[in-house]
């Protein structure tokens, strides 16, 4: 198409830079420096957009982020596909494929748009409503279509092939808004050499000077001025200009959120540029110039295609030397739309303004623009916009101050302009926790003093005079940089005031006036949603939606306090507002991921021995970061079969595990033993250097928290292991109570997780395996005990040998520094070849433990399970008159009978797999709902006893030993048989071995 | 994100930091002779003022090490941070302290 609306000259667009985009097919024409909204509008398209619920006709509605109806899909190639984007907000770029959303077939005939016709079904809440039966229909049914019908643009279906970065930034002071107020804080703000940070959302530097043709300041130009400050600025090593940037957060303490696009407005970005950079900036100091949103007027049809804010066509004519319409209607409330029609004028176009105002009130702004051949309708209403698919023309009528509507005419126009105001852009100065006061006369709630928040500057506190502007901007720059400095500027004067309407007179047309356009939400239904009864704004919102989705209602945010004020008869100052939110605009997931994806999206933390069980084809299993091998699975094994030969090779021979993710520490220190006797149910000063115990540690509450086992090595010396998920908490659990309990005590606490790899050899014959290797520890029986532990070295590299066992079987833990750990694997399976020794994985490993009744915390407790609960009251020392949670052992609940208690379950039918957390019944024929009796927490199919097993938490479980339960299954019920937890050597005399 | 100065490292992000719930509350010096009641207020009861509260936190990812804090729960203002063991700063010499 071509560019039949461009004008022949003016605006900020490189002329010299031609290029094409294609919308819907169609190939648009545009220049660098348009942006989609322009580039569409200068081919002369303004119906782009099918509304939320109704799938009525949209077109652009304004210039800048405030945007609620031209919504777009960007496609920008290669799977770069962003729905739902403000064409206001897409800078132009050549080969750049728009396409328009929430329609079918086709944007032109789109048969969801019967919703438009049934619209006097759809009213605000009408799903609350309607749809009640069958019940069962809102999910399968009404909701689904619903769905369907209602909504936005469609994600990208494929991952985003871009990249996007993550940024942190302290700065002294952040000024946000590169307006006239910005742009004056940032310069006195950097006289002091203070680190400045200045952003704008827009691709240039500006604000409204961008589209301010008129306006002079200091005697130059508004567009001199801008160049020659933003000049001064950037050569400034303490300023930071970003723009293209949206400060959409404001968090605690100064911290803000900001999105930076890099190269969106780029035909070809670098190849390794990310696509946006998510900066996280802590300010010193912020100074808020986010200037100020103009409000639509509310009348019937006012949301046809070729309706728009005022403002924004002058911005379209000044700024991209575009005119949205040759006849263009200004429909007003307020002096800054004639400034609009002068320029629209000096344009070429005919305009013709409706003010609603008395003549007494617009004659002098009036008189300026008749001269210029501009027909003035003072004291004039619009009853209807008159055109479907672009604006044809508007039905207005006079309406003076008694109510009384006079003759009707036809104001035939191909755009209108809308001024019902301004509303300063308050968002993130609320979002700082700063409190907003209700100012009558410019009708707009704007920060109040407040001493920890942000200092405002400019339109975003209501000051519209560009003069104001420019000196507020510096005074607020120069005190958040410390200093008490003013600074006087000289400009032209700028025409503001307006008298505010919430709703064009008459009231009750039965027309469709939309306060709302994003969410298709009219005037009539705020007034419903009073009448029903919602008198809070926050609850009038969620009724209607009014102020949601992707605009947060920019736009109509002030009509709809005020329509709700009116007819609740309330004052604005009561009504209030509702909360702003983070994000100001829309921010992509990928931008707040940022590089945290795939592989980078988690740590991920492998034993020593990873690469060799990877190579050997094991499955592995994720335990917290940590990757650990789950079996090693030989041809044509499947787990199960893998998994029982493992814990057979154990038992009958020798296995080893990579048993490295254990936490350790070490407890060094005068106070070592002291300290652990407090942590620990277990007497430990009373253990012998050379000796182990398995420990038990307690939360304050009584509840068991970690196990493990706590060898001596030397008196002040201790060697601790924890549950591979524990060894952060634990650590902390005893720094917190070295640090804030005990700081007398002299005690370190050091993690060696990372430092030492440990290989569990298990087996009757482990013994003879490390007999090969270990060089200077006599491994007999008499002189190295069951819990004992020896220092010396193996292959040559200094060890920690430990006899413990997580299997019932003889075994060792040999703990080696970590880089060894591989080496002295291999060594143990390539010397043990004959015995023979076989790798096992963490399932096996646990089926084993089970066989045994060994609990695991966090399978067999859940927080809530106390030491006697688990069988392990002998763990508690004797004698010790203190302890973390030794009192709580004796609260009333921890002494109650029927508690539940850890014993073992067998299938009644010698074969069916219980599922762990399937709950236990005494009598399945008890009605519903019946009453439990425990749980099971473990269960796995055991080599050893020849079926499957499980451990459970059941009600006085030790007293029932022998008793049938019922387990349920996903189809009914399995009976089980409650045994002891020890399904394995219950004498343990095999670890004695 | 709040910006909480730990008192040996300097101001540092919330991300850094633990909260460890109410500070002050001392482990009686003989559990075992402390009732039912006493011990389950100790265990369980905390206070939830709006203002100032004093808080202990943990400079998890940073120096390890406990402090305590005073922050204001309805405007989240750190009012100060001081190093375990320290008593609670007097209200009346804070900045801006009420």
């Amino acid at each position: 198409m071509a560019q039949t609306h461009r004008l022949a000259r003016g605006g900020r667009i490189d002329r010299g830079q031609p290029i094409a985009m294609r919308f819907n097919g169609t190939t648009i024409e545009a220049f660098v420096g348009d942006t989609a909204a322009s580039a569409l509008l200068a081919n002369g398209i303004h119906f782009l957009a099918r509304s939320f619920k109704y799938h009525r006709p949209r077109g652009i509605f304004s210039h800048g982020s405030e945007e609620p109806s031209a919504l777009l899909t960007v496609d920008r190639g290669g799977g770069r596909i962003d729905p739902n984007t403000r064409a206001s907000a897409i800078e132009a770029v050549n080969g750049l494929s728009l396409r328009s959303q929430n329609h079918w077939p086709a944007l032109g005939f789109d048969l969801a748009a019967v919703s438009d016709w049934l619209a006097p079904l759809l009213v605000a809440g009408f799903y609350y409503k309607t749809f009640m039966w069958p019940g069962s229909f809102w999910t399968k049914v009404y909701e689904p279509v619903l769905r369907a019908a209602a909504g936005l643009g469609r994600a990208a279906p494929g991952p985003d092939p871009d990249g996007y970065q993550h940024a942190h930034a302290h700065c002294d002071v952040l000024v946000v808004g590169a307006g006239p107020a910005g742009l004056a804080a940032a310069w006195a703000a950097s006289e002091s050499g203070k680190g400045v940070m200045l952003v704008d959302e827009q691709a240039e530097m500006g604000g409204s000077l961008l589209h301010d043709t008129t306006s002079t300041i200091d005697g130059r130009s508004a567009w001199v001025w801008c160049e020659e400050t933003l000049a001064r600025l950037g050569s400034r090593a303490n300023v930071t200009l970003l723009p293209r940037t949206t400060a959409f957060g404001y968090y605690n303490h100064n911290h803000v959120g900001l999105l930076q696009r890099v190269t969106d407005h780029l035909a070809n970005p670098p190849p390794n540029a990310p696509r946006e950079r998510l900066w996280q900036v802590r300010a010193g100091e912020v100074v808020l110039a986010t200037g100020a949103h103009e409000r639509p007027l509310v009348f019937a049809g006012n949301d046809r295609p070729g309706i728009m804010l005022a403002e924004s066509l002058r911005v379209f004519a000044n700024r991209y030397g575009v005119v949205p319409g040759r006849r263009v209607a200004i429909v007003t409330c307020g002096a800054s739309a004639y400034t609009v029609a002068a320029d629209l004028l000096a344009a070429g176009v005919q305009v013709t303004i409706v003010d609603m105002r008395p003549q007494s009130a617009c004659a002098i702004e009036a008189a300026l623009v008749r001269g210029a051949g501009c027909e003035v309708l003072a004291e004039h209403t619009v009853l209807f916009a008159r055109g479907r698919r672009r604006v044809r023309g508007l039905m207005v009528a006079a309406a003076g101050a008694s109510g009384r509507i006079g003759v009707r005419r036809v104001l035939s126009c191909d755009c209108v302009g809308l001024s019902g105001g301004w509303t300063p852009a308050v968002h993130l100065f609320s979002q700082s926790r700063g409190k907003l006061g209700f100012n009558a006369h410019i009708d707009a709630f704007v920060p109040s003093a407040s001493g920890a928040a942000p200092r405002s500057a400019g339109a975003a506190c209501g000051t519209y005079q560009l003069s104001l502007c420019l000196a507020q901007g510096w005074r607020a720059g120069a005190a958040a940089a410390g200093r008490t400095n003013e600074r006087l500027f000289t400009a032209s004067a700028t025409r503001e005031g307006f008298q505010p309407v919430r709703i064009l007179p008459p009231a009750s047309h039965p027309g469709r006036a939309f306060v709302d356009l994003q969410n298709d939400v009219t005037a009539r239904d705020i007034q419903l949603a009073v009448r029903e009864g919602f008198r809070s704004i926050e609850h009038v919102k969620r009724y209607t939606t009014t102020g949601m989705a992707t605009d947060q209602g920019k736009t109509s945010n002030m009509n709809a306090i005020g329509l709700a004020a009116e007819t609740l008869g309330a004052r604005m100052a009561d009504v209030g507002v509702t909360t702003f939110r983070p994000p100001y605009t829309p921010v992509t997931f990928a931008a707040l991921a940022g590089p945290s994806r795939g592989s980078l999206f988690e740590p991920v933390r492998t034993p020593p021995t990873h690469a060799w069980a990877a190579a050997r084809g094991a499955t592995f299993e994720d335990v917290g970061q940590w990757k650990r091998a789950l079996c090693f699975p030989r041809a044509s094994e499947d787990m199960h079969a893998a998994v029982a030969r493992e814990c057979r090779a154990v038992r009958a021979s020798a296995g080893i595990l990579d048993a490295s993710t254990l936490g350790k520490l070490e407890v060094v220190g005068r106070d070592a033993a002291l300290f652990l006797d407090r942590i620990y149910t277990n007497w430990l000063s009373g253990l012998e250097p050379g000796r182990c115990r398995y420990a038990l540690m307690l939360k304050e509450d009584g509840y068991i928290f970690d196990d493990g086992v706590v060898a001596r090595l030397a008196p002040d010396r201790f060697h601790v292991t924890t549950t591979t998920g524990g060894a952060q908490r634990v650590l902390q659990h005893m720094e917190d109570y070295l640090q804030t309990e005990w700081p007398g005590l002299e005690v370190y606490v050091t993690s060696i997780t990372e430092q030492y790899a440990v290989i569990a050899v298990q087996g009757p014959k482990s013994r003879a395996a490390l007999a090969l290797l270990v060089e200077d520890i006599d491994l007999g029986g008499e002189a190295f005990p069951h819990m004992a532990v020896r220092t010396g070295s193996i292959c040559g590299v200094p060890c920690r040998l430990l006899r413990v066992s997580f299997t019932g079987e003889l075994g060792y833990e040999i703990n080696v520094p970590s880089d060894y750990g591989q080496g002295v694997w291999e060594a143990l399976l390539e010397t043990g070849q004959a015995l023979p020794i076989t790798p096992y994985g963490t399932e096996a490993m646990h089926v084993l433990r089970a066989e045994k009744g060994f609990m695991i915390v966090g399978q067999e407790t859940d927080g809530t399970v106390a030491p006697d609960d688990l069988g392990l009251a002998g763990l508690i020392g004797k004698g010790k008159s203190d302890f973390v949670g030794l009192r709580s052992l004796a609260r009333p609940d921890l002494v109650a009978p029927g508690r539940k208690q850890l014993v073992g379950l067998v299938s009644q039918d010698g074969r069916t797999m219980l599922e762990e957390g399937a709950q236990l019944v005494a009598e399945t024929s008890q009605p519903l709902p019946m009453r439990s009796a425990g749980h099971v927490t473990s269960s796995y199919w055991s080599a050893s006893v020849g079926c499957p097993i499980a451990l459970a938490l059941v009600q006085s479980g030790r007293s029932r030993i022998g008793q049938r339960l019922h387990a349920t299954t996903p189809t009914g019920f399995q009976e089980v048989e409650v045994r002891d937890r020890v399904f394995f050597d219950p004498t343990g005399a095999r670890v004695h071995a | 994100m709040l910006l909480i100065t730990c008192p040996h490292c300097g101001p540092r992000p919330e991300i850094e930091f633990r909260c460890g719930g109410e500070a002050h509350i001392a482990r009686p010096a003989d559990p075992a002779n402390v009732g039912d009641a006493a011990w389950a207020h100790y265990l369980f009861y905390r206070v939830n003022p709006k203002g100032v509260h004093a808080e202990r936190w943990l400079h998890a990812h940073g120096c390890r090490r406990w402090f305590n804090a005073l922050r204001d729960t309805a405007t989240d203002r750190m009012v100060a941070t001081y190093a375990m063991g320290a008593s609670r700063p007097d209200r009346g010499k804070l900045p801006g302290g009420r």
